[in-house]
């Protein structure tokens, strides 16, 4: 349980947070992450993240799915109980291009979706900390990790030139861990909506 | 700010105004999140109730239909030894047409970047699911002795091991059917991670912030987790295009792979596959107006959406009616008796057992779908309602007309069947999956956000009317002004 020390600095737009990425970074601040309520095109290289290799795991569990087909097929009717049917071949690869097909479908499918909640650490019952409950609204959150020599009110103030339209600083948990939401703080009051 | 652009003349796309919003007013994306959340966070009406009884009550009489099946056997249906298909592969087949328009609007339109699909893609899709989910009781059902559906999985078992028949299409529809579920489902609840994330984040209630958490999977919307969550969407849109279209060619394998007459054509395939997102996208009409109507969604499910689906349905129509055309032709052209019969005497000829079924499938899916050649009936909502209806039944008619006209008369005239109409217990199975399809679609509508709202966002600054707008000066800029604000960062 490493808890760290991290600024935060909300921006409600796209366009003011790629300069102020830009110049966050030129400046050697370490970014932690940006939270963004959407998938920002381009923020990702901004932010000088490596492309995800998750297309490249899909392609393996898809050939996986295709050689699972044949070779179990090819054994069953050609090895494991032949079967005649009208006296054709047992091997008969072109009747089992179907079945291929979905199996390299559902292999990399299911295989891709998993390996993402894996490596995005997503499961149901898992709890992490959020910087901001608006990231999931309007709010584009950069977060910065502290190390020793930052100086929290230099940077707060360097974010706000910046066009972040909030600032603060919270000791927070990395990882993920076991919880429920339900003690989060209430973002909206408990009134009574009508339905248009 | 002194630093950054200014915010008005900054976009990181530009489309032009020539081109209808697909958000209408002027919306911030926190506007988004409340247009969309609304309905979830607000009590049902009354008009959801009476619609919900209404369907679980259908629900309940479908499934005391398949319990008299499942009990007494399959004998409560009018099956005879002629017609061994009769309503319920019917409805299995018609229920999987439907199926298809979901995905082909999140993966097809996706690949071919239709920025349309964003405002209909995750009702569409929760579509999908349920019409696959009643079309998968069909068959199942239909197996007589249910409890030992599981037969047809291969797996190594004490008889033999005697395993299934991999050369058979009734397998490849196993294979294909169930694939097809489980990918539209990962690709629809994926989808559903980050909007869940906002609902649970702007929660007022405790149960509500906890279970919309356990949904959620603690998305926090990492940029990192969105690059790969658009990497995931890709490539299962990629993954499921050809997927949608090698289901229903397989369902078609089902009769084309036969020597029945009628059913013994290459043309099957790509006929059915454009004759199920030809009924796909009709019931996606039918529920779009109704729940841009009860939701207030008007700004989001635009006449624009409606319009666009009308033509894939004019399209997609005639493509039915040229298959039909060809098929008459053929049964002509071939001097196939046994073809010529099927073709222009048990469907064509109206006052055969079954010509009026043809005559209502003509009716409903070639002549009617004509009226959307013009735009003035694309955009009317009425038109638009009533069309949707007319097409899902044409749709029906189409596989009652090819099971049905091609088994009550094969061969021997010996072995002709009698009149085959269905029991109650037939038409209560069907109503039943009405029932669950719809039990299902109101627990979405009220407790899911039945817009992607991540999506929208992602569109609303090259889409919205407010942004739109303000596009006009960007126009007269000079061109290297344009490609400097234009530029990625």
């Amino acid at each position: 349980m490493a808890k760290k020390k991290f600024v935060v600095g909300c921006f409600d737009d796209e366009a003011v947070l790629f300069p102020a990425v830009k110049k966050v970074r030129t400046s050697g601040y370490k970014i932690h992450d940006v939270y963004t309520p959407f998938a920002v095109h381009g923020l990702d290289h901004a932010l000088g993240l490596r492309e995800t290799s998750l297309h490249t795991a899909g392609f393996i569990y898809g050939i996986t799915g295709t050689t699972t087909a044949l070779s179990c097929i090819s054994w069953i009717f050609t090895r494991d109980w032949p079967l005649n049917i009208g006296g054709k071949p047992h091997f008969a690869l072109p009747a089992w291009v179907p079945i291929m097909f979905e199996l390299t479908v559902l292999f990399a499918a299911v295989g891709m979706v998993l390996t993402f909640c894996y490596l995005c650490q997503l499961a149901p019952f898992v709890k992490k900390h959020h910087f901001h409950a608006r990231a999931t609204d309007d709010l584009f959150v950069m977060v910065i990790e502290c190390t020793d020599k930052t100086n929290v009110d230099d940077l707060k103030a360097f974010l706000s030139s910046n066009g972040a339209v909030e600032t603060d600083v919270q000791v927070a948990e990395e990882g993920w861990w076991l919880g429920r939401y339900d003690k989060d703080e209430m973002m909206f009051e408990n009134k009574e909506i009508v339905a248009a | 700010m002194a630093h950054g652009p200014k915010k008005d003349q900054m976009h990181l796309k530009y489309e032009s105004q020539l081109r209808e919003p697909l958000v209408y007013g002027d919306k911030n994306y926190h506007q988004v999140t409340e247009d969309i959340v609304r309905p979830i966070e607000a009590k049902p009406t009354k008009l959801w109730y009476i619609g919900f009884y209404i369907s679980v009550a259908l629900l309940l009489f479908g499934v005391y239909s398949v319990y008299r099946e499942v009990t007494y056997g399959i004998g409560q249906w009018n099956l005879n030894k002629t017609i061994g298909w009769g309503w319920d592969i019917t409805n299995f087949v018609w229920w999987v047409g439907i199926g298809h328009a979901g995905t082909l609007i999140s993966a097809i339109l996706l690949l071919f970047r239709q920025g349309w699909r964003t405002g209909v893609n995750r009702a569409a899709e929760a579509m999908t699911i349920f019409a696959v989910m009643c079309a998968g009781q069909f068959p199942i059902f239909h197996m007589g002795r249910v409890w030992m559906a599981f037969f047809v999985l291969p797996y190594p078992n004490t008889r033999g091991p005697l395993w299934v028949n991999f050369n058979s299409p009734l397998l490849w529809d196993v294979f294909a059917i169930s694939t097809y579920f489980t990918v539209s489902l990962l690709f629809w609840y994926s989808g559903l991670i980050p909007d869940f994330a906002t609902v649970r984040d702007r929660a007022f209630t405790k149960l509500r912030k906890r279970l919309y958490g356990i949904a959620s999977f603690g998305w926090t919307g990492s940029t990192k987790h969105w690059q790969r969550h658009e990497s995931l969407s890709l490539v299962l849109a990629g993954l499921s295009t050809p997927l949608v279209l090698s289901v229903h060619t397989i369902v078609s394998f089902d009769f084309a792979t036969s020597v029945i007459p009628g059913w013994h054509t290459t043309i099957f395939p790509p006929y059915f596959v454009a004759g199920a997102i030809f009924s796909g996208f009709a019931m996606v009409q039918t529920l779009m107006v109704i729940v841009r109507k009860v939701f207030g969604m008007e700004d989001y499910i635009t006449m624009g959406h409606i319009e666009a689906m009308n033509k894939v349905i004019v399209l997609t129509g005639s493509i039915v009616g040229v298959a039909y055309l060809t098929e008459l032709f053929m049964g002509w052209y071939s001097q196939n008796k046994y073809e010529g019969y099927t073709f222009w005497y048990s469907r064509a000829y109206l006052f055969s057992p079954y010509g009026w079924s043809y005559w209502g499938m003509m009716a409903c899916n070639v002549l009617s779908p004509q009226i959307f050649w013009f735009r003035k009936m694309r955009r009317n909502l009425f038109v638009t309602f009533f069309m949707s209806i007319i097409v899902n039944i044409g749709m029906w008619f189409e596989r009652f007309v090819i099971i049905v006209t091609s088994l009550y008369r094969d061969y021997l005239p010996s072995s002709w069947s009698v009149y085959y109409s269905p029991t109650i217990w037939e038409i209560g199975f069907y109503a039943g999956t009405f029932g669950l399809f719809f039990t299902c679609f109101f627990l979405f509508a009220k407790y899911f956000p039945v817009i992607a709202i991540a999506e929208i966002k992602y569109v609303l600054k090259t889409t919205g009317e407010g942004y739109k707008n303000k596009m006009g000066n960007i126009e007269e800029q000079k061109l290297e002004e344009f490609v400097h604000e234009q530029a990625h960062h």
